[in-house]
């Protein structure tokens, strides 16, 4: 079974008088523990894509199935719940919470799942040692380097276990030698058993994946494993 | 089970949100503890208005009737009264004689002292000397604090006594004790057999402490027989005050000769009248002045919400990280709720630890406190206007599409 499976997806914006037509029909199955890059130029529907793969909005049209549950006309609260459970997001500009420390950061999606304290604080030091950072689980994110602070909100990300990692330009905001370091993880994280869903517009961090999507105007043009 | 996990860590990030903008958050607070301060004050005054009034009104006693020839509230009829016959002396006795069933039955003519009560080389003036009997005590609510009142000899035999007020006996005897010496009152001389416990003033209007009291027939003797005099009773049972004072009026009408269907000509007076004037008047204060206090309280919760919103704006993103991460719309709401009522109930506290010793100062000028009802009328009202101001910005908040505010920078 597919752990992600899309039928047909359209997604239509209302832009003032306007139709924009991100999505225009877009069929995609995605295996359990794959490495899949999302690859497209501005327009292209890519972030659109993004958004309803982490169920962040909801189809116009067609199916969207995520670890066999059917999210594609789910309410807000619903939505909420299965981002918490199945999805778990990196950012390129890291969106971690600046007023809180590290550990606190990992901490968030166990609090909204309702994990209580003691059980909270164990898992989300575990999940920072995982990627190297357990020395550092009290520093705010003004006293990590952006390598650092990359590594929390991958802690962050792997810390209810969640069906996919979704990574939008995880090393866009850093140098190529930090980000490599980041790409490294995220290999390390695939041999784990994770399934990866990154998006990006660099060919060479793409091909870090084992499958490259290509979007076009709303609609996949091309798909190709590499590895 | 699940809410008070969330109450926790609702106050979690509201301790959080405040402690980061210390500045701002205290100017807010200060809105809601000025609020309170004012509420509160106003609310310990009225208690103060309202305990002054009772202590002075307990004086009249709830139980006793005063007849007399005006009634205490005369108001726009006062030319009806002012045609009205004397109560005399002779009316008083054979009223004393006449009522039954109750507890006692006392009269009192006053007058100003011209010359003033004298002792040795101390003098007082501006008091007013008292006629009346050995009944006097019951109806005055307070006992002589040293000696005694003057008993039915020396009434009936209207002997040389009296009783002094406090006042009168302090200052005539600031050293020595007053039992057994003689003071002169407009040029006669009375042997005091007691002084009064201190009874304060009526109202504020005059002082029950500025009185001599003396027998009736002394008093005719100084005076003469055509003063106009009160006749008091002391009904004993307060449940059966109306019964009394049918049987009073029954009673005053036969000795002043009314024929039926002709109108009362003497007034029976009351505590009640008193009393009802004042809650109205009570009433009218307490809902102006609290209403006054509380338009500061408004503008307080105004503050609030002004605040909010901006902080909601401000933390557009922080919020749609939150929400993609699974936060669900009721737990952004109550995040943001629970950091609008923490700020609203932290400047009720603080108004109340600030109100409470002004409260103490005041209560050396009007005897007061501070009552347990405001006090939870103000925690509660703080804790109201909290949630009140912020449900607008955190219903905002919490219908943000994390897409959009994710963008946000």
């Amino acid at each position: 079974m597919p752990i992600i499976n899309i039928k047909k997806m359209t997604k239509i914006y209302q832009v003032g008088l306007e139709e924009v037509h991100a999505l225009r029909g877009v069929d995609l199955e995605v295996e359990k523990n794959e490495y899949v890059a999302i690859m497209g130029p501005s327009g292209s529907g890519k972030s659109t894509l993004m958004n309803m793969i982490g169920c962040l909005d909801t189809p116009t049209s067609g199916l969207y199935e995520l670890n066999n549950i059917n999210v594609s006309e789910m309410s807000d609260n619903e939505l909420a719940r299965i981002r918490n459970k199945e999805i778990g997001f990196v950012f390129q500009t890291f969106n971690l919470l600046p007023r809180s420390n590290a550990l606190h950061n990992v901490e968030l999606p166990l609090i909204y799942a309702g994990v209580h304290a003691h059980e909270r604080k164990k898992l989300a030091t575990e999940a920072l040692e995982k990627v190297g950072l357990g020395d550092r689980i009290f520093h705010k994110p003004n006293e990590l380097s952006g390598g650092q602070r990359q590594r929390v909100a991958i802690a962050r990300a792997l810390v209810n276990k969640p069906s996919i990692i979704l990574a939008d330009e995880p090393t866009g905001n850093l140098d190529s030698k930090t980000g490599d370091e980041i790409m490294s993880l995220f290999q390390k994280l695939h041999e784990a058993g994770n399934t990866i869903i990154l998006v990006t517009h660099e060919e060479y961090i793409a091909e870090h994946a084992h499958r490259i999507i290509r979007l076009r105007d709303g609609i996949i043009e091309n798909d190709q494993r590499i590895k | 089970m699940h809410y008070i996990h969330e109450l926790k860590e609702g106050l979690a990030i509201a301790y959080k949100a405040v402690m980061a903008n210390k500045m701002r958050s205290a100017l807010t607070t200060l809105g809601i503890v000025i609020g309170i301060v004012s509420v509160t004050l106003m609310g310990t005054a009225i208690e103060g208005l309202d305990r002054a009034f009772n202590t002075s009104i307990s004086k009249i006693g709830a139980d006793v009737l005063y007849i007399q020839k005006w009634p205490w509230f005369a108001g726009d009829d006062w030319w009806k009264y002012r045609n009205r016959k004397d109560i005399y002396y002779q009316d008083a006795i054979e009223f004393q004689r006449q009522m039954k069933g109750v507890e006692a039955v006392s009269y009192g003519a006053g007058m100003g002292s011209g010359k003033g009560i004298k002792y040795k080389d101390n003098i007082m003036t501006n008091i007013i000397i008292i006629g009346s009997d050995e009944n006097y005590v019951k109806t005055l609510g307070a006992y002589p604090e040293i000696g005694r009142f003057f008993n039915t000899f020396e009434s009936d035999g209207g002997r040389p006594v009296c009783v002094l007020g406090k006042d009168v006996a302090d200052g005539l005897f600031p050293k020595e004790d007053p039992i057994g010496k003689y003071v002169k009152a407009n040029g006669y001389n009375f042997k005091v057999v007691g002084v009064l416990e201190k009874q304060g003033s009526m109202l504020g209007l005059f002082s029950l402490d500025s009185r001599i009291i003396i027998p009736m027939k002394q008093f005719v003797k100084i005076f003469g027989n055509r003063r106009s005099v009160q006749i008091i009773v002391k009904v004993g049972d307060k449940n059966k005050i109306d019964e009394a004072k049918e049987e009073v009026r029954g009673l005053m009408r036969k000795i002043r000769r009314l024929p039926p269907g002709k109108e009362d000509d003497f007034a029976i007076n009351q505590q009640e009248a008193f009393t009802k004037t004042f809650e109205t008047i009570n009433m009218v204060i307490s809902i102006v002045g609290l209403f006054i206090t509380g338009l500061s309280l408004f503008v307080g919760s105004i503050g609030i919400m002004n605040v909010m919103f901006v902080s909601v704006t401000e933390r557009t993103k922080e919020i749609g990280i939150r929400k993609a991460l699974g936060a669900r719309r009721r737990t952004i709401l109550l995040q943001f709720l629970i950091e609008s009522a923490a700020i609203s109930l932290l400047g009720g506290l603080i108004g109340l630890l600030i109100a409470f010793p002004i409260s103490l100062i005041v209560d050396q000028i009007l005897p007061t406190a501070m009552p347990l009802s405001i006090i939870l009328i103000a925690i509660f009202t703080s804790l109201l206007i909290g949630v009140l101001s912020g449900i607008l910005p955190a219903m905002r908040a919490s219908k943000l599409d994390p897409v959009e505010a994710l963008r946000y920078e």
